[in-house]
């Protein structure tokens, strides 16, 4: 008899247990030799302690949560690690000023339209490195990506490199009208550089401006990208030179500077950064700074990390090995 | 048999090597795959992958074969084109912005884009395949001056909506603020409004002829769709170059 799961959820029989397993196992092994210590948090929080996340950055995070109605209480499943974290550290750790190192592996949960065929239930595994500023503590969390995708046998994946402060720095250089830089910004999020072009010549920007913003929000490749000539685009790619000067060689040559990256979560304030592999059409993981995300627990700290999407990972390394021959799990 | 129901379609799929090169074309697609539309867009989709110095000669001349690895072409229905390139079985593609904005989803639903759903660059206007997505009704208006949509969202509290396009037409009715029921149909949406179906349709038309020739007459124009440009988010990271370069050569190409 056939009992059905909700859409977007899955059981896992052990053969891809054992390979999941592997890769966890991986992951946490190099976690640990950096310093990061495992957390369990629970999968129900307050929606009222959540919601603090994004006080005043008019921005969903991650879209729709799940809800839970108790007892006159609004409960959510996580949506993410980054956010339990914080409010960990605010309420056990309020008054340590050293950096703090934590890692986790934990389902998180998005809300999701059923039709769309998404996972509403994903294996996350990732760090949070607490207290430690740009650009020491973002090299640190790279360093920490790239050894760990290494132990999996990963070999081809990039790391896509941006700012998430460098459009709205732009946009403040150039003057441009507080009241058209949300809509830009969402334009740029959409990923539709043809109605980017349309908007930013709507606003009566100079042709001049218009190619400059146009230009670098889809600057990618090599350090050579940071070249800009001095000026608003200089200031703004200043973070990003500053991480690339501080890695390792064999860390600095998976980078791709990427003047245009976007990534959707609204906690982040600097460097943010994702994962890239040939073998697969979408990111396997991403993360980066969120130095105000701390201040909203009231706890104010410089913050960093990263989160890598389990299951994609292993299609990823599934997908190489057909390519490639790589051995799925640690070398 | 329908082109898009060829058997050797899931076996194709797995031959489309996205590293692929494409020896002896150096001026062609550079290794990079591209997902082309069937239809009103294939003409000119040619057209400009013929000005790209590809040898479109078995693409122009064989309807049934749906892939051309040897010059790095795809073909498919429109409305396909997008799940190709999000998946990244191709990293370029060509559709009609209609497709893409029905894709996007109704604006009510928030957090689409967050998650994921949008995740594909859209790179380049190409201009070809002009159409105008309108909000069309019946030719005949009652004593008070309404069309036949104004006079059921008056009467009835909302009016009854036909489309192909039930995200594009629901969109568009929640922005102009009116009540309405979205009545989703496969083909020939003129139909609706005559039999009854539907006060008004949401349809794209290039020159309003079959409107005209039904009865109907456009009421408001809601956007106009052109042929789009389309990469994958990851291609377009690790292939830059490449894309770039292509971009570059597209570009040339329009402005001419």
């Amino acid at each position: 008899m056939i009992h059905p799961i909700p859409s977007g959820t899955r059981d896992v029989l052990p053969d891809e247990t054992r390979e999941l397993r592997m890769i966890t196992d991986a992951l946490r092994h190099v976690f640990e030799r950096h310093g990061y210590g495992e957390v369990y948090t629970p999968a129900l929080e307050y929606e009222s302690v959540l919601a603090r996340a994004r006080a005043g950055t008019g921005i969903d995070g991650a879209g729709p949560v799940h809800r839970v109605f108790d007892a006159g209480e609004t409960l959510v499943l996580r949506s993410d690690m980054t956010v339990p974290v914080a409010r960990l550290v605010a309420t056990r750790y309020p008054d340590v000023t050293e950096p703090l190192r934590f890692c986790y592996f934990a389902h998180c949960y998005r809300g999701t339209r059923p039709q769309w065929s998404q996972p509403r239930e994903l294996l996350q595994a990732g760090i949070e490195l607490i207290g430690a500023p740009a650009p020491g503590g973002t090299a640190e969390a790279l360093t920490v990506l790239c050894d760990s995708l290494d132990a999996t046998g990963l070999t081809d994946y990039r790391i896509g490199l941006g700012d998430a402060s460098l459009f709205a720095t732009l946009m403040d250089r150039l003057d441009i009208d507080p009241a058209a830089r949300p809509g830009l910004l969402e334009t740029l999020a959409g990923r539709d550089f043809v109605e980017l072009r349309q908007r930013l010549s709507a606003i009566g920007l100079s042709e001049e401006s218009v190619t400059l913003l146009l230009g670098l929000s889809q600057r990618r490749g090599g350090p050579e990208v940071l070249e800009v000539s001095p000026g608003p685009a200089s200031d703004a790619v200043a973070g990003m030179r500053q991480v690339g000067e501080l890695l390792a060689p064999h860390i600095a040559e998976r980078v791709i500077f990427d003047l245009g990256l976007v990534r959707s979560i609204g906690y982040y304030t600097g460097a943010i950064f994702e994962v890239y592999d040939p073998a697969l059409g979408v990111p396997i993981g991403g993360g980066g700074r969120y130095d105000e995300l701390l201040g909203r627990f009231g706890s104010s700290r410089p913050a960093v990390g990263f989160a890598l999407d389990v299951e994609r990972l292993h299609i990823a390394l599934a997908g190489e090995e057909r390519g490639t021959g790589v051995v799925v799990g640690p070398r | 048999m329908s082109w898009w129901g060829h058997d050797d379609r899931e076996r194709t799929i797995a031959m489309t090597d996205s590293t692929a090169a494409t020896p002896g074309t150096p001026d062609g697609l550079d290794g990079l795959t591209i997902a082309v539309p069937r239809g009103a867009l294939f003409g000119g989709t040619v057209e400009l992958l013929t000005s790209l110095g590809l040898d479109t000669a078995e693409l122009r001349s064989n309807d049934r074969r749906l892939l051309f690895s040897d010059i790095g072409v795809i073909t498919m229905r429109p409305s396909d084109v997008p799940t190709y390139v999000e998946d990244g079985a191709a990293d370029l593609g060509i559709t009609g912005k209609d497709v893409l904005l029905e894709r996007a989803g109704p604006a009510s639903d928030q957090g689409a884009h967050e998650r994921g759903r949008r995740q594909i660059y859209e790179l380049l206007d190409l201009g070809y395949g002009r159409c105008t997505m309108v909000f069309a009704t019946a030719d005949r208006v009652n004593d008070r001056g309404e069309d036949p949509a104004a006079e059921a969202l008056r009467r009835l509290g909302a009016m009854r909506v036909a489309t192909k396009y039930p995200h594009i037409a629901a969109r568009h009715l929640e922005e102009t603020g009116r009540q309405g029921e979205i009545v989703e149909v496969k083909g020939s949406v003129e139909l609706a409004p005559l039999t009854g179906l539907a006060d008004a349709i949401v349809d794209l038309t290039a020159t309003g002829t079959t409107l005209r020739e039904n009865g109907l007459v456009v009421r408001e124009s809601i956007v106009v769709c052109t042929a789009r440009l389309i990469a994958n988010p990851v291609a377009y990271k690790l292939k830059a170059a490449q894309i770039d370069q292509l971009l570059e050569r597209m570009r040339a190409g329009i402005t001419a």
